[in-house]
């Protein structure tokens, strides 16, 4: 754990009501951070929700993919409190051989589009969604578009004389360089 | 015996008042909508991906592609959340600079709402109207950046060149027409008996709905919930700037209507301000390792030269980290969250659109309203596809 000298208000409340389960908190650039473990993440979301924090609307849900680190998603809550003028966002790691968290559409209705979109992007699971299927790609596309070990390809043009491109005269392909945990 | 029968009819996505390419599945029964449920995805087009495998300055280009109504927004949320990994500050004038880009970027934005959204209930004529006004702001945004739309003029750490000579009088002459433009507009608009009726009391959105689904901008605001992201958060000197926020009460189709017409004539007090009050020096941050290097250095100085060589063939390197930053569009937050593993290229670049958000609200909307209301309510979110699937 770092930087706990310069924590807010409710990045500390946060360590004091889940405990082990807040695995990191820091604030790079202003930015109030706090990393759960999966398990906890509804619990974290519900507890800044209530008075005094009121952390209610959910500006944001997404993810990246740390490939080839483990645990490899990282999914990113990002909330706002309106009372407070604050941001806060909230984080936690799924493993890449099952990625699956509980939903929070019980918490944020607006979660229902942005976890289908996580569904459909990186293949991560949300167990109780009402409705978990693809929303940006088509129904029946294979693989998960965002996720590093994708290549970044181009999509078949069913047009005479069209010579489709090998992924590396569009853009060189770089492998990701191994990372450390950031 | 009497039995309830639904039919379900497809809407889009090659329909006139979608806005673009939008597909609802509509459950009607006789002419009350039962259901909806939007269908997005049409107009995806891998961005998200594409920014992981350029550097920081080439994705300034596809950005722009993505919100295409408001590009300056776009470029101005993108670069503010590279400075904010970068940890630089911006010189005060191209802060200003940029906050008249934007302003104006909003009313055009706003005029193309007001056109088509007239259009959609078959007021033709004031599309032209607004569209001739808008004209005026893509001959300015030309003026200034070359380009009509997709810009591509601020950089990371200011914009790319000083606002051209003749861009003050044009503007300023534009600026003075434009309320009695708008006045005409409401003239025909506002108290029209048939645009009241289409619009007041039709896709309600209650402000606890509009909270849970995390909408934002006039659509929120019409809902009554004074969240602006230029006042809650300031960002680019807004907090300098005296404006005010308008607030609808009834959440209504009708309030966001009066909530935007407010907000172009704020964004001409802020562009006022902000032209009267620009401060001289620099627009664009003297740091080598971020912006490059004027061009007459290069021809005196290796080490311009190098610099240039090295910004253009490899970018710039931010710490690892990561950042949000986000401003108000048009259309409501606009956030970039960025991803840095200390590379020249993003790991992740995550764009928060908001007509994702708001586009999820239409459902509690249209439910229980007339089909014919559905083209309103679609209309008054004002969504840009191209914002909605990146």
């Amino acid at each position: 754990m770092r930087g706990a000298a310069d924590l807010t208000p409710v990045q500390a409340f946060l360590q004091d009501c889940l405990g082990e389960a807040v695995l990191e908190v820091h604030r790079f650039r202003q930015d109030a951070t706090v990393l759960v473990s999966p398990e906890r993440i509804l619990d974290a979301l519900a507890a800044v929700r209530e008075d005094p924090w009121r952390f209610v609307m959910l500006t944001d849900l997404t993810a990246w993919d740390r490939y080839p680190a483990e645990p490899r998603f990282e999914v990113v809550y990002h909330l706002l409190s309106l009372e407070r003028r604050e941001r806060l966002r909230i984080k936690t790691r799924v493993p890449s051989h099952d990625p699956v968290l509980p939903t929070a559409v019980p918490l944020f209705r607006g979660a229902n589009w942005f976890e289908r979109e996580l569904w459909d992007l990186f293949g991560i699971r949300f167990h109780g969604h009402p409705d978990l299927t693809r929303i940006l790609m088509p129904d029946d596309w294979e693989g998960h578009p965002l996720r590093k070990d994708y290549p970044l390809t181009e999509e078949p043009v069913e047009f005479k004389g069209h010579v489709p491109k090998v992924p590396s005269e569009i853009i060189p392909y770089v492998p990701p360089p191994r990372r450390d945990d950031p | 015996m009497i039995t309830r029968e639904t039919i379900t009819i497809n809407m889009g996505p090659q329909h006139p008042s979608t806005h673009g390419v939008l597909r609802l599945v509509l459950e009607l029964e006789g002419e009350v909508v039962v259901s909806c449920k939007p269908v997005i995805g049409y107009l995806h087009t891998g961005i998200e991906k594409e920014m992981e495998y350029r550097t920081y300055h080439q994705n300034i280009t596809l950005v722009d592609r993505i919100e295409y109504l408001s590009s300056y927004h776009e470029e101005l949320a993108y670069c503010l959340a590279v400075e904010k990994l970068l940890g630089i500050d911006v010189p005060k004038r191209a802060q200003y600079i940029r906050v008249i880009m934007a302003e104006l970027n909003r009313i055009a934005s706003h005029l193309v709402w007001l056109g088509t959204s007239a259009l959609d209930l078959n007021v033709s004529s004031l599309l032209m109207y607004c569209f001739r006004d808008r004209e005026e702001i893509m001959e300015l945004s030309e003026i200034v950046s070359g380009q009509r739309m997709m810009p591509g003029y601020f950089r990371i750490g200011g914009v790319q060149q000083d606002l051209p000579e003749e861009f003050f009088p044009r503007v300023r002459r534009f600026l003075d027409e434009f309320p009695r433009r708008l006045e005409e507009y409401e003239a025909l608009l506002t108290h029209n008996l048939v645009w009241r009726e289409r619009n007041e009391g039709v896709a309600v959105l209650r402000p606890e709905d509009a909270l849970a689904y995390g909408v934002t901008g006039p659509v929120l605001r019409g809902s009554g919930i004074a969240y602006d992201v230029r006042k809650a958060f300031p960002y680019s000197s807004y907090d300098e700037f005296e404006f005010d926020v308008p607030l609808g009460k009834n959440g209504d189709a009708y309030d966001r209507y009066l909530v935007r017409m407010e907000e172009m004539r704020q964004s001409r007090r802020i562009v006022l301000q902000a032209l009267d009050r620009l401060p001289e020096g620099p627009v664009l941050i003297d740091d080598r390792k971020v912006a490059l290097p004027p061009r007459r250095e290069l021809v005196r100085s290796m080490e311009a030269v190098i610099h240039q060589f090295k910004l253009v063939s490899e970018g710039i390197h931010p710490p690892k980290g990561e950042a949000y930053a986000a401003v108000e569009s048009p259309r409501g937050e606009k956030g970039y969250y960025i991803v840095s593993d200390g590379s020249n290229r993003p790991v992740r670049v995550r764009v928060r659109s908001p007509s994702f958000s708001n586009l999820q609200a239409l459902p509690v909307m249209v439910q229980g309203g007339m089909l014919a209301d559905v083209v309103v309510a679609i209309a008054s979110i004002d969504i840009v596809l191209g914002d909605v699937d990146r």
